[in-house]
């Protein structure tokens, strides 16, 4: 009994220090490893170098739009918009270089610019005119996708240069493009939430958005730009997704936003905001590429993904809720 | 030497009238004590000086500049600190990350990006504060809500003296402690003033009031109602400004006997 308790402190311990010094959950990192080695026993296929940089290249989508949710649920707010915003980016891009004809550079950026947009206009209504971001997010979830599907005219846009398609097909040193643009966006996000004013800022507001305001923290100033970087980002996923499958795809992103926001809760984000990371939610957002590739390769059917997908959301926020109840009560 | 003035302030809230038209003035290293019943608009008041409100009508001066048009973070640039009553702290974050919030200590990212926190240089100064005010917490490297009461209200006192503040304002600073407490608290504040800063105190605790303060300014109704040397004023005088008037010896007496 005795021996239990000191290993189960020991554990909490290493719990604290983990989510307290790094902001990971030590559960998520298990987790990963676990389920990693459960796909390596059932499928052959799962233990090799192709498929990691397959597991990578499909995480690259969903990491990107992770990386949105954590910056803007650690800061208290939700984007629900991601997934629809992130269609409408690529459906936009393609439509610039394709249907305008515009240069490669024009078409990518105007992905960026377009799903930047959209986040300025939910950071504009959520903080001016102060209707409630979820309220907000989930309009714009419904804005986005039909506009994609005004631009497209419902159809899918081919025929994308050959500069556009090298971004997402591309692969120098063996490396898919997408792959190093996600890992690239990750590392400067990373460094960004966790060491400058700008990421601390919004940690805290998200802890205490009365403790921020009285420290002279411009808070809805602050929120905008949020909202706007998440809109950017969700963008940038749309710009790899478009040019991985050549082409602008109306329905691309849809139901995303479930996936990057599950990846941003059980990589230690706190779902109302003020604790989170971009490590944690890279292994959160490499949890659901192996649960999503591992079954892949076992011929599992994609319905039955959305529901994995759906339950781990659930079952990470019990975690969480779970453990902050029995923290309160000792 | 006048540091803080205060004519004519009005808040409203909708269709209520919170302040109709405060006078008030502080002087530099004063002790001001703030009193009145609930709704009188003591925190309301307060809030307009450190801009989290914005005043409907009047004017405030600290030292020397108009600060009115100023947001609440160039006001604690001007020296306008306050420990609020919730103490309004991140409480995930840690002790250095809560008293350098919104003043971090910055430096560039490997020489080139500007506007990144120099959390080596953070850490050391919060420690050398915590030590300086006499206080031990558990850990700097601790987030703040895992602290007990008092710890917590250690961390919003040494975010409120660390960039050298000329006035502090303190929202019922007494009100959650134990007695022993309380008298720390009383003597920081003695300690401001003979440092030169000007404190304004907002209690309902008259006995401590009384014990710190220069002068006793009576809040009622949104107006500045009575403005009393501690000196030369007693429990019994305060408590009827008050509460407006009339015999009120009873509750005096109660006051007295804290």
């Amino acid at each position: 009994m005795i021996h239990e308790t000191a290993q189960s402190g020991l554990w909490a311990r290493a719990q604290r220090t983990s989510v307290e010094q790094l902001h990971i959950r030590l559960e998520s990192f298990i987790v990963l490893i676990v389920l990693s080695a459960i796909m390596a026993v059932l499928s052959p296929f799962f233990l090799s170098l192709s498929n990691f940089l397959n597991i990578l290249l499909a995480t690259s989508t969903i990491g990107v739009l992770a990386i949105a949710a954590t910056y803007v649920i650690g800061s208290g707010g939700l984007d629900l918009s991601l997934g629809s915003v992130m269609g409408l980016s690529g459906v936009a891009g393609a439509y610039v270089a394709v249907n305008l004809g515009a240069p490669s550079p024009i078409g990518l950026a105007a992905c960026v610019l377009a799903g930047a947009a959209a986040g300025y206009v939910n950071g504009q209504l959520i903080t001016r005119a102060f209707v409630p971001a979820f309220i907000v997010t989930l309009g714009m979830l419904g804005l986005a996708r039909g506009l994609a599907l005004v631009i497209s005219d419902g159809r899918v846009i081919y025929g994308l240069p050959a500069v556009m398609v090298y971004v997402g097909q591309g692969r120098p040193l063996g490396i898919p493009m997408p792959v190093i643009i996600f890992v690239i966006t990750a590392i400067v996000a990373h460094c960004v939430l966790a060491y400058s004013k700008f990421g601390r800022h919004t940690m805290a507001l998200g802890d205490s958005e009365s403790a921020a305001r009285a420290a002279g923290i411009r808070v809805e100033r602050h929120r905008r730009i949020l909202y706007t970087l998440s809109g950017a980002l969700a963008g940038l996923a749309g710009m790899l997704f478009m040019a991985r499958i050549n082409s602008g795809d109306p329905t691309a992103g849809l139901n995303y936003e479930l996936t990057a926001i599950t990846a941003a809760i059980i990589g230690g984000t706190n779902l109302f905001g003020g604790r989170g990371s971009i490590l944690g939610t890279m292994i959160g957002a490499l949890i659901m590429g192996v649960l999503q590739n591992g079954l892949n390769l076992l011929a599992v059917q994609s319905y039955y993904q959305q529901m994995a997908i759906g339950a781990v959301l659930i079952l990470a926020v019990f975690i969480d809720q779970y453990q902050v109840r029995k923290e309160s009560r000792v | 030497m006048t540091l803080l003035t205060l004519s004519g302030i009005r808040k409203s809230f909708g269709a209520v009238d919170v302040l109709h038209g405060v006078d008030l003035s502080v002087d530099k290293g004063e002790v001001v004590g703030l009193v009145g019943d609930n709704g009188a608009g003591k925190s309301t008041l307060m809030k307009t000086i450190t801009g989290i409100y914005r005043a409907d009508a009047g004017s405030i001066e600290f030292d020397g500049t108009d600060v009115l048009p100023l947001d609440p973070g160039a006001r604690r640039e001007l020296g306008i600190e306050m420990i609020y009553q919730d103490l309004s702290l991140a409480k995930q974050q840690d002790v250095a990350s809560n008293i350098f919030l919104g003043r971090e200590p910055t430096r560039k990212l490997f020489g080139l990006f500007p506007g990144f926190i120099d959390k080596a240089r953070m850490d050391r100064e919060a420690a050398s504060i915590i030590a300086r005010l006499g206080a031990h917490l558990p850990s700097i490297n601790r987030s703040v809500g895992s602290f007990s009461g008092g710890q917590q209200q250690t961390v919003a006192i040494a975010r409120a003296l660390t960039f050298n503040p000329k006035l502090v304002i303190m929202d019922e600073p007494t009100a959650a402690l134990a007695v022993r407490e309380v008298q720390g608290v009383l003597d920081l504040i003695r300690r401001l003033k003979s440092e030169g800063i000007a404190v304004i105190l907002i209690s309902h605790r008259l006995n401590d009031v009384l014990a710190v303060t220069d002068r006793i300014v009576v809040l009622r109704h949104g107006r500045a109602d009575a403005n009393l040397a501690t000196a030369r004023t007693s429990m019994s005088e305060v408590v009827s400004r008050i509460v407006g008037g009339g015999d009120l010896s009873a509750a005096a007496m109660h006051e007295q006997r804290g």
